[in-house]
């Protein structure tokens, strides 16, 4: 059967993660309201800008929804994705309100600027090696709590987790060609199901 | 380790990341903070926002950097600024310190009546104004890493926006429709690089994001600009022109993203005060019609 993974359809890069799944054989769907969360196996937190799409989250009543799905069903989080994926925030202020899906600190912005963005091959623990990472005004992990298990790290700063089925990345596989995480992503709904 | 900054994935990625938000145009850390609270997904730092440019007269020139320095420290959010047509300087200065999209932008007064600036020179990602296909492709072979059509800025008329992205997309429309052997001349006849032209071809869209600007006053603006095919909206003078800029601000987020769901549409669209002053475009004349500045 088709996988059916939920896209958070609030703002960001949503259409380049529905093109890399479809290109998986999976099935994405843009999710706009917590109505149409009831159509799919797992979801994305796309990559965008993180106080906006936390804002967006609240008005349009996603903030307890998104909450009980993580609890059964796998949640991917890139960069603003794994901002809102984590539990605290290390200079977020009021200005957003993390889903605390995942027992992570995050920096926010952490490399710098855009001037600073940068892409490189990375080694992923589990997925693979020399995977092409685009990190754009990237945020990185600080620490990690119990069970949670760090995949890759860049300059000595984590980049990339994952606990059970929440899976989070600094950077955006769904701006490369590659797509050995999405599969990697993919493989854990099948694991929910057997 | 092999890290590469400024490359086409990064800088074009950035814009990505922009998609289905609103970047508005602020004058002091104030408007910034109005802005990102409201979920604006960058802001615009800026001297004057378009509608006073257009009062004022005279040469608008890239603003006095502490402006910029000043909404950089006031947000978290991506800050752009704008330099003039052709202006490598003031391009390099915004780049020095540290902005992170430029508009190299017919809203002020342009410094070069022939040339752009190169911009896959630099490692700041640039946006620009287009007003057809074939603008918006010469603004990309020069490096661009993010269009948005121009309609007419400062007026909150939307109907040269709602002209140039029919007109964009119309032109893409036109070459999905075309066999192979004739797009070169298509390229010729809008003014296109060629390479360009076929990339459009392959991927059905263009290369790179494209937002709408130039007259968006109200959340039905945005909305509408959604539906016609723009990635998301700049929103000039329309907020802090307006009677209310937070809750025109919110609206507008609010309105880009659930552009289809019109029973939202009807509660964002109430009681919000009155919008920005309009300006007929017909009234304008020739010379203060912004949108013709870039070639």
């Amino acid at each position: 059967m088709v996988k059916r993974v939920g896209v958070l359809g609030l703002q960001g890069a949503i259409t380049e993660h529905i093109n890399q799944l479809k290109q998986l054989g999976a099935e994405g769907i843009a999710v706009k309201t917590p109505t149409d969360l009831a159509q799919v196996q797992a979801l994305i937190i796309p990559g965008g800008e993180s106080t906006a799409i936390s804002r967006l989250i609240q008005q349009i009543g996603f903030y307890e929804p998104i909450q009980q799905f993580a609890k059964n069903h796998p949640v991917f989080g890139t960069c603003a994705g794994l901002i809102l994926c984590g539990s605290s925030i290390t200079d977020g202020g009021e200005k957003l309100k993390p889903l605390k899906l995942i027992d992570i600190a995050v920096t926010r912005n952490g490399f710098g600027r855009q001037v600073d963005s940068f892409e490189t091959p990375l080694d992923i623990d589990s997925i693979g090696q020399q995977i092409p990472a685009v990190f754009i005004r990237a945020p990185y992990i600080d620490h990690v709590g119990e069970g949670v298990k760090i995949l890759a790290k860049i300059d000595n700063r984590i980049v990339m987790a994952e606990h059970g089925s929440v899976l989070v990345s600094s950077f955006h596989p769904e701006l490369t060609e590659d797509n050995r995480i999405m599969a990697y992503f993919l493989k854990k709904i099948k694991e929910e199901n057997s | 380790m092999n890290k590469q900054v400024g490359s086409e994935t990064v800088k074009r990625g950035m814009a990505q990341m922009q998609k289905g938000g609103v970047i508005m145009d602020v004058v002091n850390a104030e408007q910034a903070k109005i802005a990102e609270a409201a979920g604006a997904v960058a802001v615009m730092a800026l001297e004057r926002v378009p509608s006073d440019i257009r009062a004022a007269g005279g040469v608008a020139r890239m603003a006095d950097p502490t402006i910029v320095e000043t909404v950089m420290k006031a947000v978290t959010i991506p800050v752009m600024a704008k330099a003039r047509i052709g202006h490598i300087s003031e391009a390099r200065i915004l780049e020095d310190m540290g902005v992170d999209y430029i508009d190299e932008s017919e809203v002020l007064t342009p410094a070069d009546e022939e040339f752009h600036i190169l911009k896959s020179d630099y490692t700041v990602p640039f946006v620009c104004g287009c007003r057809d296909l074939g603008e918006g492709l010469r603004r990309i072979g020069e490096g661009a890493s993010m269009l948005r059509t121009k309609g007419e800025p400062g007026t909150g008329n939307i109907v040269e926006a709602v002209r140039h992205m029919r007109k964009v997309n119309g032109q893409i429309h036109l070459v999905m429709g075309k066999n192979d052997d004739e797009l070169m001349a298509f390229a010729r006849d809008i003014g296109a690089p060629y390479e360009l032209v076929k990339e459009v071809k392959k991927l059905g869209r263009l290369p790179v994001v494209n937002f709408a600007a130039g007259g968006v006053a109200t959340p039905a603006d945005a909305a509408l600009m959604m539906s016609l095919g723009a990635d998301g909206v700049f929103v000039g003078s329309g907020i802090f022109k307006s009677e209310n800029p937070e809750k025109f601000a919110r609206a507008i987020v609010q309105a880009t993203t659930h552009y289809e769901d019109y029973g939202m549409l009807v509660e964002l669209s109430k009681g919000l005060g009155t919008p920005m002053k309009g300006i007929e475009i017909s009234n304008l004349s020739q010379q203060d019609r912004m949108q013709e500045r870039g070639w």
